[in-house]
């Protein structure tokens, strides 16, 4: 970018200038301390650990799988998901119930959450309206082997206390 | 000090057949009583410096560690102390440990005539002020020191660097007091602020002559140039240098450097204090009311209160202001601070006679 800035005669008796930067900084630092008075924050940072950013409501965090009222997973293992994702994350192994054969079911359903781009296609895609997302992003974990979320994990998801306290715009 | 050594001998006679005795261990007390205070004003002047950048950059600063944070800075101190010395390979050695105490003791050395109170002073010498200009400028000395002993081309530089801003500098800064000397009378810091006495601060330096206005000025520029803050800092200018001087220098010795410049900053503010802004002279001349012991811890405030808006504003400066080129910093110094320093000097010499 070309800088076509020219000094004019303001700028060069300088002493102006000077006194608009103390301004500026002296403000923030005034304003900033007089919210950190008056019990308010005073910073636009989270002290993250103990204080969340909040969070779109339409936040796209981990998956889960929703359970029928049986307590057997909702999916039919139709691939839809498996096909539409974008990262090809999911991984699913489809198997048949002798006892209720109209229906598929899925023996393995993995998602390898450190490829996920949690991009929410896999939800869209689904028909039965099995996969959902949470509000978890707090991920990390210590092996690659701990990152594939494997079938057990994403049924038995509880809200934890974590979810409940995210704060939402809006909420 | 005189005058304490002398009620010791008075109260205790059994002490007067051992004055040289008596007078070593009270020395070694008060270098030892002025060695905390210096490290506790600049550990807390880290802590407050971290606080005014976080204010204005609407940042929250240390908050964890006690106090509302303000323990940071001993626990900074202890993570220092634990910490590897370091000594780089190539280092000329004796130099490389020696050069830290030399930058602190410029600063360490300026608190024995700083007056913080009518009665509170380590030592009125008739020099002060002359002893406060030749003692800070041993600062230069040990970042030389630093520099060249480094073996650290980003060091030699900084130390370099630093000797160029730091000689020229002193020279402003000694002109720039000598009108207060003049106007005072007296080389003595005592007697400068005893010569600032008035209601409501219209007899400070600052306002009796309007030569001594542009002065302070003056003092306050070269004092920043001379002690290495912002705008001025360029013998420790990070992007360009690394960290200069103090590059190669890790642990106690690092932390020794930053109790010297912040040190510094506290005696900057002192002396400008002291010197043009009427001292430990009580504000709202509160003086005539209270008796006793209130006015003096009254003066003490007063004093400490004045040092640290001053403290504030050198605080402002740093986060406000870009560092200047090394050809600016000369170009100010030798075309604009000498000659209105010079002109400041003669004003006030003509004022007088007139």
């Amino acid at each position: 970018m070309k800088y076509n800035f020219r000094y004019g005669w303001w700028e060069k008796i300088y002493y102006p200038e000077l006194i608009r930067g103390f301004y500026i900084t002296s403000r923030h630092f005034f304003s900033n301390l007089w919210k950190w008075i008056t019990g308010r924050k005073g910073a636009y940072t989270y002290q993250y650990p103990e204080e969340k950013r909040p969070i779109s409501p339409n936040f796209r965090g981990k998956h889960y799988l929703v359970l029928k009222e049986d307590g057997t997973p909702k999916c039919v293992a139709c691939y839809m998901c498996a096909t539409n994702c974008p990262a090809q994350c999911i991984h699913i192994v489809a198997g048949e119930d002798p006892n209720r054969p109209e229906e598929k079911y899925p023996v393995e359903f993995t998602i390898d959450i450190s490829r996920c781009i949690f991009c929410g296609y896999c939800v869209e895609a689904c028909p039965k309206d099995a996969i959902r997302m949470t509000y978890d992003y707090h991920l990390a974990d210590y092996t690659r082997e701990a990152l594939l979320y494997k079938k057990e994990k994403l049924l038995h998801w509880i809200e934890t206390e974590l979810d409940k306290d995210q704060p939402l715009i809006g909420r | 000090m005189l005058q304490l050594f002398n009620w010791l001998i008075k109260t205790f006679p059994s002490l007067a057949s051992h004055q040289e005795l008596t007078a070593f261990v009270l020395f070694i007390i008060l270098g030892l009583l002025v060695l905390t205070f210096a490290a506790v004003v600049a550990g807390s002047l880290t802590y407050f410096e971290r606080k005014v950048a976080a204010r204005i950059q609407s940042r929250m600063g240390p908050i964890e560690i006690g106090l509302g944070g303000y323990i940071q800075w001993v626990a900074d101190a202890i993570k220092l102390l634990l910490k590897e010395d370091i000594i780089p390979e190539n280092v000329d050695k004796i130099l490389f440990r020696l050069a830290p105490y030399f930058a602190f003791l410029g600063a360490g050395l300026t608190y024995l005539v700083l007056p913080f109170s009518e009665k509170l002073i380590l030592a009125d010498l008739n020099v002060g002020v002359l002893y406060f200009l030749a003692v800070s400028s041993i600062t230069v000395i040990g970042i030389l020191m630093a520099g060249w002993a480094s073996y650290n081309k980003w060091s030699l530089i900084g130390g370099i660097r630093s000797a160029a801003q730091i000689v020229s500098y002193e020279i402003p800064s000694a002109l720039a007091v000598l009108p207060v000397v003049l106007y005072a009378g007296s080389l003595s810091t005592q007697d400068v602020v005893r010569a600032q006495a008035g209601w409501a601060g219209f007899h400070w330096m600052i306002f009796q002559n309007p030569f001594i206005f542009i002065s302070f000025f003056v003092f306050f520029i070269s004092m920043l140039a001379e002690n290495n803050r912002i705008p001025f800092d360029l013998p420790e200018a990070e992007s360009e240098l690394v960290a200069g001087y103090n590059t190669e220098y890790s642990g106690m010795r690092f932390a020794m450097f930053f109790l010297a410049e912040y040190s510094n900053v506290f005696i900057l503010s002192a002396f400008a204090v002291t010197l043009f802004l009427g001292g430990w002279q009580p504000l709202f001349g509160l003086s005539l009311k209270i008796p006793g012991t209130a006015v003096d811890l009254w003066k003490l405030f007063s004093f400490f209160f004045k040092t640290s808006i001053m403290v504030f504003l050198v605080l402002t400066i740093r986060w406000t202001l870009p560092r200047v080129r090394i050809d600016q910093l000369m170009g100010l110094c030798w075309k604009y601070l000498v000659p209105i320093a010079f002109f400041d000097l003669f004003g006030v010499m003509f004022w007088m006679v007139l």
